[in-house]
């Protein structure tokens, strides 16, 4: 009796393989995820970014402030991307997410550097992510100073060895103290909702599929809209309580002024709760068992921490990376929060984060119309 | 639309699941305000067809009207009008009796709903009991509390899968009266079983296997339009008769009740030659009789065994 036996080992090992050989779901995430792991930890994060996107103002057009752009852009931490003509736009940029920095060299540059006049340029960083801005930000001195190394030779050369010729002057919008928690709090909303909303959503269809209620819910005259919205609204009221949580926190324990519009926020939260709702009603539609609709969850939920800019600077990930960051609902509600909360932005600025929420609810909602199925065929 | 007096009338309803056809050329006429029945084997297309009726599935082909309503285009408005069973207890174990009830009663836009939930309850005799979660009922209740939902919205039609499957006989017996009550009310009821002494208190009878029917009849019909012969016999060593007389010619089966045989075939004189080799003996009382629908359904499952393939 007390005898191992191995024969009843090798029944149960033997069941469990061909259980999960049955399971294709669960045995493709078992595959799935490790790559899908390699793949954006691997390739796509980089805590250390180049290539930031970048707003100039040249106002001076001389030989000296295109060697200090050569410099920047040889740098490799920042890129010119977007060249506005007024403040106003670049200021709109920024807040936007659309660059990192804003560079300006002001008028008669080149003129008073050769007076000797010791005068300014102005970089203006988007500390919301200290850890993306802090490195670019940091060398900039060394940067404009190597630049004008060349330039600075001949008649100008005593003025190259008495530093520093040029002043930098550094401003760190919206988080001056390059306090991590200003980055994290506003996005981890976006986080927790993805999470807790897709879940609940997710077994909502397959938990009545499993326990043989489906048969009983299909013979009953109800449409698949009227399913749908019955079955997340009441967790629109849930997603809007996680929302008071975490900005009660933010205010009274982070410290974390909200600049911007409440209203705006409320807004931008409405949609990203009822996007996630919807996509896990749509895996619920997909997926048999209950446990597959939490895969699926899983699934989409990896992409969404590392590749939306919540956990890692979007701006500093690699093309494709940032492609299939624009397709997640997480990376858009993490501008319009860090937007919103941070940098006052208004309606304007956020259209560009507001207007992919919609299209992809748009899409998400269709497609969990498609596949909800009103017949048990 | 819901005054017509044949409920459901389909044609060549086939339904196949890759390539196993599992309801094949399926036609099916039910007079309003009657039982029918649905008998067959394990896997033999009950379910599927009647799922097909109340636009659960979609057939492959066919059509036809169930209460006047197209059974392809208007699913919607039929499942308005029919209280569907399931053979598996499909309401919410975490849910009370009444909040089920409500439910169900909201789904189908149940006017005075609150009037109608208490009258159910009433009815059902589990008024007190209206606040336990109904996953803790036991079987019998649990198929009287799943009639109550079906029936909660007045539906004109009733399909019925395997309702008894699991009930003990006195809530049997139950269940079949309070059927027999709503059809005197002049709802239709289309019943699955696999019960004998069930299939004998319907109207009609369909004998169902392979997915294809194989008779249809009233009741009282049946026993004709199938054409068999039966011998009873009385008395003792029963036993050694039976393995003798099964595989004679002319005998096609042998079936015990009790302490008689019913011996049955097709060939009547076959049939008497068979067991007038035993008139002889002793202890042994013999009759020739009309044969029950028990000796007609043994006939018709004889050629059909259980085809769950």
């Amino acid at each position: 009796m007390s005898m191992i036996s191995f024969a009843r080992i090798q029944a149960v090992l033997l069941k469990e393989f061909v259980q999960m050989r049955r399971d294709r779901m669960t045995f493709a995430m078992m595959v799935g995820v490790p790559i899908m792991q390699l793949i954006m930890f691997g390739f796509a994060i980089n805590s250390d970014p180049r290539h930031l996107p970048t707003a100039l103002i040249d106002r001076d057009h001389s030989t000296f402030s295109r060697s200090i752009i050569a410099a920047v852009e040889n740098s490799t931490f920042m890129d010119i991307a977007y060249r506005p003509t007024t403040e106003d736009e670049a200021e709109s940029l920024i807040r936007e997410g659309k660059v990192n920095f804003i560079f300006i060299i002001p008028e008669n540059f080149g003129r008073d550097l050769v007076r000797g006049e010791n005068p300014q340029v102005l970089m203006v960083a988007d500390a919301t992510d200290p850890s993306a801005t802090s490195g670019a930000a940091n060398s900039m001195k060394e940067i404009v100073r190597s630049g004008l190394q060349r330039d600075l030779s001949g008649a100008l050369s005593a003025m190259a060895d008495r530093p520093p010729a040029v002043d930098v002057v550094l401003h760190k919008r919206y988080n001056p103290a390059g306090i991590t928690q200003y980055n994290i709090i506003p996005g981890l909303l976006a986080i927790i909702i993805a999470m807790t909303m897709t879940m609940i959503t997710a077994v909502a269809i397959t938990r009545e599929k499993e326990r043989g209620t489906m048969e009983n819910l299909l013979a009953m005259p109800i449409k698949p809209i009227e399913m749908m919205t019955g079955k997340i609204a009441p967790y629109v009221i849930i997603g809007y309580v996680q929302t008071v949580i975490v900005l009660l926190a933010s205010e009274f324990v982070f410290n974390i002024p909200i600049v911007g519009s409440l209203l705006l926020l409320f807004g931008a939260v409405s949609i990203y709760i009822i996007v996630n709702l919807m996509i896990g009603f749509l895996f619920s539609s997909l997926a048999e068992t209950q446990m597959q609709a939490l895969q699926m969850t899983f699934f989409l939920l990896l992409p969404q921490i590392l590749l939306s800019g919540f956990m890692f600077p979007f701006l500093g990930m690699p093309r494709w990376a940032q492609y299939v960051g624009e397709a997640l609902p997480a990376t858009h509600f993490m501008r319009l929060m860090r937007g919103i909360m941070l940098k006052g932005a208004d309606g304007v600025d956020l259209l560009s984060s507001f207007w992919p929420l919609g299209v992809i609810m748009l899409i998400v909602g269709t497609l969990a119309m498609i596949k909800y199925n009103e017949t048990l065929d | 639309m819901t005054n017509v007096e044949t409920v459901i009338d389909v044609k060549g309803l086939t339904k196949s699941f890759g390539d196993k056809i599992v309801v094949d050329d399926f036609d099916l006429k039910v007079p309003k305000g009657s039982v029918y029945g649905f008998l067959g084997p394990n896997g033999s297309g009950k379910t599927t067809t009647i799922r097909m009726v109340c636009g659960l599935l979609t057939p492959n082909a066919g059509s036809g009207t169930c209460l006047g309503w197209d059974v392809i285009e208007q699913s919607e408005k039929i499942k308005t009008q029919v209280g569907y069973m399931t053979q598996k207890f499909s309401l919410w174990e975490d849910l009370t009796i009444r909040e089920n009830l409500e439910f169900v009663a909201r789904m189908y836009e149940v006017e005075n709903r609150k009037n109608r939930v208490d009258e159910a309850l009433e009815e059902l005799g589990l008024s007190a009991r209206s606040h336990q979660l109904a996953g803790t009922l036991s079987g019998g209740w649990k198929q009287r509390l799943a009639l109550a939902a079906c029936m909660i919205h007045d539906p004109e039609l009733l399909l019925l899968d395997e309702p008894t499957a699991g009930v003990d006989p006195k809530a049997r017996r139950e269940f079949w009266d309070t059927i027999h009550e709503l059809a005197d009310r002049g709802v239709t009821i289309l019943v699955s079983t696999h019960y004998m002494d069930e299939a004998v208190q319907c109207d009609y009878i369909a004998y169902i296997a392979y997915g294809k029917k194989l008779i249809d009849a009233p009741s009282g019909e049946l026993v004709d339009r199938v054409g068999l012969y039966t011998w009873r016999v009385e008395g003792t060593g029963l036993s050694k008769l039976t393995k003798e007389l099964e595989g004679a010619e002319g005998v096609e089966h042998v079936a015990r009740f009790g302490t008689a045989l019913h011996i049955s075939g097709i060939d009547e004189g076959a049939l008497k030659t068979a067991v007038s080799r035993y008139f002889d003996l002793p202890n042994l009382n013999w009759t020739a009789r009309k044969p029950g629908l028990e000796e007609v359904f043994i006939h018709l499952m004889t050629g059909t065994e259980d085809n769950f393939q």
